[in-house]
């Protein structure tokens, strides 16, 4: 299978802290690639590296085949103009921690936007899209909702089906349950099980082990701003080779 | 599956044993009727504020020097209405100018360009640090250093021409205003949470598009209501370009106050028309803060007439309850 995101030694520093030192990694296309480590680990910054919302330094990042953020000629590397990074990101869905939901849009106006505003999708399709995914999600009763309305849950279902809106071919998720109740981080990983048999590539950076084991095809468990162990989720969070990943496992399991 | 907790429990555990319906059989708890306390100093106050009052109203109402009558008859006067009118012109242009120009300010101001952003600054520092009344003369007076106003082939005429009174009194108040429209919105951009732009641009929307439908209607909430105090502010300040010689509302009646030797009655004419433009206004800006409140709480405030219908229906469901 083809690689949807190839990562080839990526550094990133913000200011004099090196926050990546080195990530290589491959993300196969259908998979669901799960991200697991300690806080300050690096892993969300390399979530954001993956659709340019962080500039790395050094190194390659390639999705689907295509360098992130730059154009290559010869020896020589020319940053992309703004409208070609937007370009590139409109195939990248991301849902964020805190949802990001635009709060003076109703819940069908949120998933509407893009499609409308970056594809030049009629109003009326677009809604109609909308609608579906909303149902999708299972909150077509809530379509016209604004966000303070709906429930952490409610509001993360909502974030994704927004991203789902543009047809992304991957999907970045970072901890996309860390700021939920205990009680409504089910139904979003419900709708993220959904989505990963339907055969999406998922890039999941997440706390939830259960999840990893149930979905992920891959796991890499980060610390420091390196890989230190990667491997079929099942594998490495019953028997993870490295003592680091053994500390932290048997912390959070 | 996913929508599992949407569902009321009483759903979902049909063979539980819940508690029976709590208000069922329960007995009303007894209602507190107790004396209230008696706030003596509030009745004594209440009076000797009335009292007060209705000395100052007796004092302007017996004045004999006031002819009440020429203030009812000059109020409605055709040259007091036109200058009312070029008041409200002025005010409103003044503020366009101040809201746009601001807004451009504004983003200059938070822009990457040190250029763009120190140009910014040095704008705000002159015209939010020289007062407006010397702004207008500056203008009015523009023509004593610069005969000639000359933009190469596109336009070239005398500065007594291009500067009439109106511009003068458009120039001043628009740009003096535009500075503290700059500060405003800057607040407003900057009160937008970063996780919101970040969120648009992850869906591929570009920088100016994210600005135009995402975070300006969201600063907007933030901008509404000091915008209308500068507005209410704008309709009273207009009164300084009387030194521009603009034939607005305060210059118009006090020309009438002059000839006909009524000028506090006259100025009394004055004041009754800008208390209805602001209060006008007031009531308008109301309507504009509840639209820009959409989305940040969960129920909107009501709006008067939405009061009054609840107040009415209250009153007759406890009719119907007695």
């Amino acid at each position: 299978m083809n690689a949807m995101v190839k990562a080839e030694g990526v550094h990133k520093s913000f200011g004099a802290v090196e926050v990546l030192k080195g990530i290589d990694l491959e993300v196969r296309s259908g998979e669901v690639f799960c991200l697991i480590g300690p806080s300050g680990s690096g892993k969300s910054t390399f979530l954001r590296c993956i659709n340019h919302l962080e500039k790395i330094n050094a190194g390659r990042l390639y999705v689907d085949g295509q360098l992130v953020g730059y154009r290559q000629k010869g020896d020589k590397l020319y940053e992309l103009k703004d409208s070609e990074v937007a370009l590139q990101r409109r195939d990248i869905g991301m849902v964020f921690q805190r949802f990001n939901l635009f709060p003076h849009m109703t819940a069908v106006e949120n998933v509407m936007e893009a499609p409308v505003q970056v594809k030049g999708a009629s109003r009326s399709q677009a809604r109609q899209r909308a609608l579906e995914l909303l149902d999708r999600v299972g909150l077509a009763d809530k379509a016209g909702n604004y966000p303070a309305q709906l429930s952490g849950g409610q509001q993360q279902r909502v974030a994704i089906a927004r991203a789902l809106a543009m047809d992304p071919k991957l999907m970045l998720f970072d901890e996309p349950t860390s700021a939920l109740d205990p009680e409504l981080v089910g139904d979003v990983l419900d709708v993220m099980r959904d989505l990963a048999e339907s055969g999406m590539t998922m890039v999941v950076v997440t706390h939830e082990m259960g999840f990893a084991r149930e979905v992920g095809d891959s796991l890499v468990f980060m610390d420091g701003g390196v890989v230190v162990e990667s491997g079929n989720p099942r594998e490495v969070l019953t028997n993870p080779q490295h003592e680091r990943t053994q500390a932290f496992l048997s912390k959070v399991l | 599956m996913t929508d599992k907790f949407d569902k009321t429990p009483a759903d979902a555990t049909p063979s539980a044993t819940v508690a029976k319906d709590p208000g069922a059989d329960r007995v009303p708890p007894e209602t507190i009727k107790a004396i209230p306390v008696r706030h003596w100093g509030r009745y004594v106050s209440a009076v000797v504020v009335l009292a007060l009052v209705a000395l100052l109203v007796n004092a302007f109402a017996t004045a004999e020097k006031i002819q009440w009558h020429a203030v009812g008859d000059k109020l409605f006067d055709s040259t007091v209405l036109a200058g009312a009118g070029r008041t409200l012109l002025i005010s409103v242009l003044a503020m366009v100018m101040g809201v746009v120009l601001g807004i451009v300010l504004a983003v200059m101001r938070l822009s990457k360009n040190p250029v763009t952003s120190w140009v910014a600054w040095v704008y705000i520092w002159f015209f939010r640090g020289t007062p407006v009344y010397v702004q207008l003369l500056l203008w009015f007076n523009l023509a004593l250093i610069f005969p000639m106003l000359n933009l190469g082939p596109i336009y070239k005429d005398e500065m007594t021409d291009v500067m009439t009174p109106f511009m003068c009194a458009l120039l001043g108040l628009g740009l003096n205003e535009a500075a503290y429209m700059a500060e405003i919105c800057r607040a407003g951009l900057l009160a937008v949470d970063e996780g919101q732009t970040e969120a648009a641009h992850a869906l591929g929307m570009s920088h100016s598009r994210t600005l135009r439908r995402i975070v300006i209607p969201q600063a907007m909430r933030v901008i509404v209501p000091p915008t209308g105090n500068e507005f209410i502010n704008m309709l009273k300040t207009s009164s300084l370009v009387y030194a521009v010689t603009y034939n607005e509302l305060l210059r118009a009646t006090s020309t009438i106050g002059s000839t006909s030797y009524a000028v506090m009655e006259m100025l009394f004419v004055a004041s009754i028309w800008y208390l209805v433009m602001t209060s006008v206004f007031s009531v308008f800006q109301y309507y504009l803060e509840r639209r820009y409140a959409r989305g940040s709480t969960r129920s909107l405030p009501p709006t008067p007439w939405q009061k009054v219908k609840a107040n009415l229906l209250s009153v007759s469901g406890k009719r119907s309850v007695a």
